[in-house]
Parts: structure tokens; C-alpha cells; sequence
């Protein structure tokens, strides 16, 4: 059982409307049986600074993270975290965040790992919704314990690794770093802290189109018309495109993929959450160093 | 300096920290957080005095003072961005008033103790031992000139 969609005309116009919804709609919708929202933020104190009334808080580093391996915890975990945060199996769930949703998308996307079917963003993020003077509080977070089914993360339809990037040459990449992490210039973005990777630069042939390009003054998304501007007529991905994005840890490239998927509609768009932190210390994978994309390389 | 013998008012922080559940210890941080003074009036008009540390994930600007030989540290950091005022918060109040030697004997790892890796991660903590590093060296600089 699913909440109603957002019916809004301003979301008609994208591939899958009922994966966004407005501030105005969370709102009037809060409270409604089946609707959990999810706090997800970069900052890992700023839901206890105050969020939405009833809103969980799910982080990615230390609740969607194996704190063990580099991957996302499994479907056992997965289900011990929703079922904790009061989520089923058919709960709407309805993610927001600091930074545009940067993280929130992010989250959205390892709960499609999981298969999780309902799960919407709120457009504009916390940005939006203090711009609008909307309430936070500070309650301390409270849901009841529900049984969330075990689930085993499927990985191959969205998220890519190293190898499956070797083997994707010739395919459009999109490397969403900000240009001069792109050009090699630096290995974090500007004002980040170094994440270790040993060498500067990008895959090659990937086009840089910067995570953020997709976001309106307002912090919500772009038009439709404006991001077809920006991926099929700047970037040249066409219709039956398979994509893969990456960035430095996966996080802003989740951003990418749910504009790819969700707003425009491609399909099989993969996220290469290794990314550049796996990429730039990698032995033996090619390089470009740059402004430009380079040409699509032969491998050794 | 191990870090068994640390300055009285940096252990009892620590203490704080260790003697709360994991959790808990997202709180207390917070309560730094919000507890962050406001940079003094001299400071507020002079933003080429703060030098950013450039390894937080959010801006956060510090500014060192010797005055007779003990250290006063000063930050400022977005609302929007409390872990890292809480990180600021917690050594303004933890170095203030020590000595120059006592503060550049503080291990660099200092951070990495305070419980805080589990309830925010090990990455983000990071943040904290680069501020520390940067109040070092700004004393280091100051007590050369």
C-alpha cells in the first residue's frame, strides 16, 4: 500500500514524476500511515539541530556503510536498519537533506540496491524547506520497530565496478567532479578533505558535467528543458545511451543517476561509487590529465 | 605527551566523551556545537586574520592568539555545519589558557580518542585533526616570529 504521488504539474513533464515530492505535499502529507521520511545528511549532527516533525535519521557513513569492507552493508543489516526506523517493505519513504539532496540521493540510491520500490525525494531538500519558513524540530527521533524482509542487494542493474568500467569503453561516462578535479588540477573537490587517491585527472572520454548543474536556484531540480540542455544536447547522451557516473566516492554521481533515471528517463544508468577514490590509486587503468574527455583508450 | 597525560581540561573532555554510550556522544557534541562563542568584536571585522582549514568539509575559519605565553584559539563555522563547530568548540575550550608547550605536546592524534569515530565516523574526524594541526602550527609560526 503506497501513499498517493504528487500530482503536481511542475513534476509531470519528467520521465517518473512520483519519484519527487514538494515541500507543499510533505507538509499536507506528514503524518499519513505508510509515509516515512528519511533525513540523510552530510553533516551528521545537523538532524539533531532540528528536522522535520516525525522524520527519521538514516547516515550514510555509519548506518549504509559496512564498517568493515568498502561496500554497503547487506541485506541482513538493511533489515535490522529500516525495520529500526519503522520502514516495511511497502512504506512510502520520502528522502531529504542538506547540500541539494546530495545525500539524500545517495541514500535513495543504496535503497534501490535493495529493491526498495517506494522511495521518493523531496525536491529542494532542507534548503527549500527553511527557504518556505517550515517548522523543524528537535524531538528526539522515535519510530516503532517493524519486520523489514531480508533482501539481498542486486547490484548489477545500477551500480558499476572497477572492471565493469574497463569493459563499458566506447559507452558514455559522465564524471560529475567540479572541473578541476576533472582536469587533474586536484584529487578533492575544493574545500573537501583529501580522500587518497594517488593520481589527478579523469576516465578517459568521460565528460565533465558537474553534479550541481542539475540543481535550480531554489535547490530543487532543473526543467526538463534545461536538463535536456545540459545531458543530451552539452554532454551528447541519446536515447538508449547505457551510462555510467562516477565521481570521488559515489555520492554526487547518486545525485546524477537519479537525474538521469528518474527525470529524463534513461535506462540502465549505472553508478561507479568507486569512483575516483578507486580509480586514481588503481594500477594499470588509463588516465587523462585536462579539460578535454580524451580518446577512448586501448587497453593494455 | 601520551595521551594519558593530557592538560586537565582536554582529559575531562575526553572523559566526558568515553563515559557516554555511543549515541550519547552525538549530543554532547552538539551541545559544543552550539556552545562555539562568537568570534571577540576584534576578530569579527578582520576575516584576513582566520585562516579556512581547508580539510573540513565545511568552511571553518581559526585564528591563534599568544597572550603572556598561554593560547587562546578562535573559530568560526556555519550554523549549517555543527560537527565541525562541535570539533572547533571542543578545542577552543580544551586549549584555552594553556601553555605554548603544553598545547604543541597535545599527540595529533588527540581526536581519534574521544570516541568519536564510531558515533561519526573516522573520515569525518578527520576534520578535527586537521584544525588541531593548523592551531599548532599557527603557535609554532607565532612563537618564531
Amino acid at each position: 500500500m503506497t501513499v498517493e504521488t504528487d500530482s503536481s504539474t511542475r513534476f509531470a513533464e519528467f520521465a517518473h514524476p512520483e519519484r519527487l515530492v514538494s515541500t507543499e505535499w510533505l507538509a499536507e502529507h506528514l503524518g499519513t500511515p505508510g509515509l516515512v521520511v528519511v533525513e540523510s545528511d552530510e553533516d551528521v549532527l545537523l538532524y539533531e539541530t532540528g528536522h522535520i516533525a516525525g522524520s527519521v535519521k538514516i547516515d550514510w557513513h555509519t548506518d549504509l556503510n559496512d564498517p568493515v569492507e568498502r561496500d554497503y552493508i547487506d541485506g541482513v543489516a538493511f533489515a535490522k536498519l529500516l525495520g529500526s526506523k519503522g520502514i516495511g517493505r511497502d512504506t512510502t519513504v520520502v528522502i531529504y537533506g542538506d547540500k541539494n539532496n546530495w545525500w539524500a540521493a545517495y541514500a535513495l540510491w543504496v535503497f534501490t540496491l535493495f529493491g526498495h520500490e517506494d522511495v521518493r525525494l523531496l525536491d529542494g531538500g532542507r534548503a527549500k524547506w527553511e527557504a518556505e519558513g517550515r517548522a523543524y524540530t528537535t524531538d528526539r527521533e522515535s519510530a516503532p520497530t517493524v519486520d523489514y524482509p531480508v533482501v539481498e542487494r542486486d547490484d548489477a542493474a545500477i551500480r558499476a565496478y572497477k572492471d565493469d568500467v574497463l569493459a563499458h569503453f566506447g559507452n558514455p561516462l559522465v564524471d560529475v567532479r567540479s572541473p578541476e578535479e576533472f582536469s587533474g588540477e586536484r584529487t578533492t573537490a575544493p574545500a573537501y578533505p583529501e580522500e587518497g587517491a594517488l593520481r589527478a585527472g579523469h576516465i578517459p572520454s568521460a565528460q565533465n558535467v558537474p553534479w550541481s548543474k542539475a540543481v535550480a536556484e531554489d535547490g530543487g531540480f532543473k526543467s526538463l528543458t534545461e536538463l535536456n540542455g545540459i545531458y543530451r544536447d552539452g554532454a551528447g547522451l541519446k536515447d538508449g545511451d547505457d551510462v555510467i557516473a562516477y565521481c570521488r566516492i559515489g555520492e554526487r554521481s547518486s545525485h546524477t543517476w537519479f537525474v538521469l533515471t528518474h527525470l529524463l528517463g534513461f535506462e540502465g544508468v549505472r553508478n561507479y561509487d568507486g569512483s575516483w577514490t578507486e580509480w586514481g590509486s588503481a594500477v594499470r587503468v588509463p588516465i587523462v590529465r585536462g579539460a578535454e574527455p580524451g580518446a577512448v583508450p586501448t587497453l593494455k | 605527551m601520551t595521551i594519558e597525560e593530557l592538560p586537565g581540561q582536554l582529559a575531562e573532555i575526553r572523559e566526558d566523551f568515553l563515559a557516554l554510550e555511543v549515541r550519547e556522544r552525538l549530543q554532547l557534541l552538539l551541545e559544543f556545537s552550539n556552545e562555539l562563542p562568537e568570534l571577540p568584536e576584534r576578530y569579527r571585522d578582520h576575516p584576513d586574520l582566520l585562516e579556512r582549514v581547508e580539510e573540513c568539509q565545511s568552511p571553518v575559519f581559526i585564528f591563534v592568539e599568544i597572550d603572556d605565553g598561554l593560547v587562546h584559539l578562535y573559530a568560526t563555522a556555519p550554523r549549517e555545519a555543527p560537527t565541525t563547530r562541535g570539533f572547533a568548540s571542543i578545542l577552543a575550550q580544551g586549549l584555552d589558557g594553556l601553555t605554548v608547550e603544553a598545547v604543541l605536546g597535545i599527540p595529533d592524534d588527540f581526536p581519534q580518542g574521544l570516541g568519536l569515530t564510531e558515533a561519526v565516523s573516522p573520515l569525518r574526524v578527520r576534520g578535527m585533526t586537521a584544525l588541531l594541526a593548523r592551531a599548532k602550527r599557527q603557535i609554532r609560526e607565532k612563537v618564531a616570529a
